[in-house]
């Protein structure tokens, strides 16, 4: 039966209750003004200089562990034979997992219509960037020879060389590249009308210069909107199969290798569930205290906070299905190499490791099924902790356990990261903050224009 | 009448639903070169101004199968006639191992055509609009919804379009100058 669109609204509103996307009795003016606020007016508060001075003590960290790097090469690292992918990559994997969420919350709730997002796609998209620059470091850094990591795209040179395209490690570049690419576009592109409101509002020259170039000119004619809601929409089609390729393509460089636990057709599946599962961690980390410290809570709401709970439900459980199998294909497959691998994960020297990772992972989440604790800030914090770690951890399982321990009793060894590797780690995470703080200090943290459109008055009522 | 020495005439409105209604009313009393200000995209205003042809679609095609093309034939042209390896007698032209690089080209290049492909046929970036002379335009990226009929509309005669815009019932009517 067809409704009239009044109809319809009623029919919404009869269902229970639910926490709205956006508080009642806001303006296009309101909306437009407490966003823009706290960059061009509010002041530079204390806890934000602490902040951003806390995490850029630790990007010093980083440029130290990173120059001594470059002086005395990967040797101050933990990692050897067996176990030559230490530190680097697990937290490339885990970076670039925490990236992930970005694009889905940008482009795969955007084409699935899901309005809520709205309100957390700018700084989710901010963070796929910035963790998606962490990422990018550690394979390079990792190369031994980092000041040629150019060798690695294909390019017409006087050694007559170019890279092997049948190997998952160059497929990787191209991925990375892409996404790193693609989400700086996205990104940008999603700002232009926000850049032209902020030059618009600001009164200061300096400014309206910084943020009119930045704008390029935007003057929000209808003509323009046009092509540029068909360019944001296929941006978004095109992001979605290239988020999941991501983690598909990091995934085979460890399953297209021999090792027992790489060697499996459910890691691409289970990598990229498990990334989204750690970025919308990653997210609640920043989405709470952010909302917090800003008086957001008008427009990150308990909906929002809510809704992210259950994707990590969700996530969460596909990753213990892959945990599973993994389990039941050591026992049921008949290899006596991944049958032992197994028992090295249960009962090997970093069993502590395996078993707090399923603690982090599979077993403690699950209190996200009490819908008190999901609509409680503080306790989404914890949790959202807990399962970083515990993502973390997993990667550290699937690296280094598999590594340590291979198909011959002789070549068996032990990992211990350095203290370089954990200055590298914590650096990297110093690195992502400051940019996040300098983020929401000079760019406007939520979509303006977005959620101009999610208010009422924004649809246009039939004559 | 050619020109008034001005760019064209502005009217400003306070909702979606008046701006779009008084666009569709000045289509259809014949003026074509208008534009519409929004601080949003609303669906129904471009199609209100007689804006009902986009090409980004079509340059992101043109984009992504450059990108497809170039990506495969790279790694054909590399794998089998400029640095072939052999591996154990396997085949060089072993398209399998090529989708995954074809596949993020093909990614790769149909972003940049939409982004730049996008600006490009918006004329971004622009420094300089006529626009921008009208001081209340500054609102039309908050909470003003602005409609604009060019002087270089045949239809356009100074008072007569003031007339016909103040009949729109506007909140304000601005000339634009040049």
């Amino acid at each position: 039966m067809a409704l009239r669109p009044d109809e319809q609204i009623e029919v919404v509103e009869t269902k229970a209750p639910r926490a709205p996307v956006i508080e009642p009795g806001h303006t296009f003016a309101t909306v437009t003004d407490k966003i823009s606020s706290i960059v061009l007016t509010r002041p530079t508060s204390n806890g934000w200089l602490v902040g951003f001075g806390f995490s850029f003590l630790l990007t010093m960290v980083l440029l130290y562990a990173i120059s001594y790097l470059f002086i005395r090469g990967v040797g101050i690292w933990g990692v050897n034979i067996p176990v030559g992918w230490g530190f680097a990559i697990v937290n490339f994997v885990w970076w670039i997992g925490i990236g992930h969420a970005g694009t889905l919350i940008s482009a795969i709730l955007l084409l699935l219509r899901q309005s809520w997002r709205n309100s957390i796609n700018r700084f989710a998209e901010a963070m796929t960037l910035f963790a998606v620059a962490c990422a990018g470091m550690f394979p390079v850094l990792h190369l031994g020879r980092p000041w040629l990591a150019y060798w690695l795209f294909p390019y017409p040179n006087t050694m007559n060389y170019w890279p092997q395209f049948r190997s998952p490690l160059v497929w990787d570049v191209f991925a990375v590249s892409t996404y790193a690419t693609t989400s700086l576009l996205f990104w940008f592109v999603g700002l232009i009308p926000d850049l032209a409101t902020l030059r618009d509002r600001s009164h200061n020259r300096a400014l309206q210069m910084i943020y009119g170039i930045l704008a390029m000119g935007w003057r929000g004619s209808a003509r323009h909107w046009s092509r540029y809601e068909t360019a944001y929409l296929l941006l978004a089609g095109l992001a979605t199969p290239l988020v999941l390729s991501v983690h598909t393509v990091v995934s085979f460089d460890f399953a297209i290798g021999i090792v027992p636990g790489w060697h499996t057709t459910i890691f691409p599946p289970y990598f990229v569930a498990g990334a989204i599962y750690s970025g919308f961690a990653m997210v609640l980390m920043l989405a709470i205290p952010i909302r917090k410290f800003y008086g957001l809570e008008d427009f990150i709401t308990e909906r929002h906070l809510q809704n992210s709970a259950k994707v990590m439900l969700a996530t969460g459980l596909i990753v213990a299905y892959g945990y599973g199998i993994e389990a039941f294909m050591g026992w049921y497959g008949g290899n006596r190499s991944d049958a032992f691998l197994l028992w090295n994960r249960l009962h090997g020297p970093y069993r502590a490791v395996y078993f707090s990772l399923l603690a982090c992972n599979i077993f403690i989440p699950q209190v996200l099924w009490i819908r008190k604790l999901r609509s409680n800030p503080a306790w989404l914090f914890v949790i959202s902790g807990v399962i970083l770690v515990g993502m973390w951890l997993e990667r550290f399982v699937i690296v280094v356990v598999s590594l340590q321990r291979d198909f011959l009793n002789s070549s068996w060894g032990m990992y211990y990261p350095t203290r370089w590797d954990w200055m590298t780690y914590i650096g990297t995470i110093g690195f992502f903050l400051a940019c996040m703080f300098l983020f929401v200090r000079i760019l406007p943290m939520i979509s303006i224009f977005e959620m101009r459109q999610l208010l009422p008055q924004a649809e246009v009522k039939p004559e | 009448m050619k020109h008034t020495g001005n760019y064209g005439m502005m009217a400003e409105f306070d909702s979606p639903t008046t701006l779009v209604a008084a666009a569709r009313q000045t289509y259809e009393a014949g003026y074509k070169r208008i534009d519409a200000y929004s601080p949003f995209p609303i669906e129904e205003l471009a199609e209100a101004i007689g804006f009902h042809h986009n090409s980004v679609p079509l340059v992101v095609l043109i984009g992504g199968l450059l990108g497809c093309a170039s990506g495969y034939l790279l790694q054909w042209w590399i794998s089998t006639v400029s640095y072939p390896i052999n591996v154990g007698g396997r085949p060089y032209h072993s398209w399998p191992a090529f989708i995954v690089v074809t596949f993020e080209m093909t990614i790769l290049f149909s972003v940049l055509a939409a982004v730049f492909g996008m600006l490009a046929l918006n004329g971004l970036p622009m420094p300089y609009h006529p626009v921008f002379n009208v001081p209340r335009f500054a609102f039309a990226t908050r909470d003003r919804f602005f409609l604009m009929i060019f002087s270089s509309d045949p239809k356009y005669r100074g008072s007569e379009t003031k007339a016909f815009l103040e009949s729109l019932n506007p909140r304000s009517i601005s000339e634009v100058p040049q």
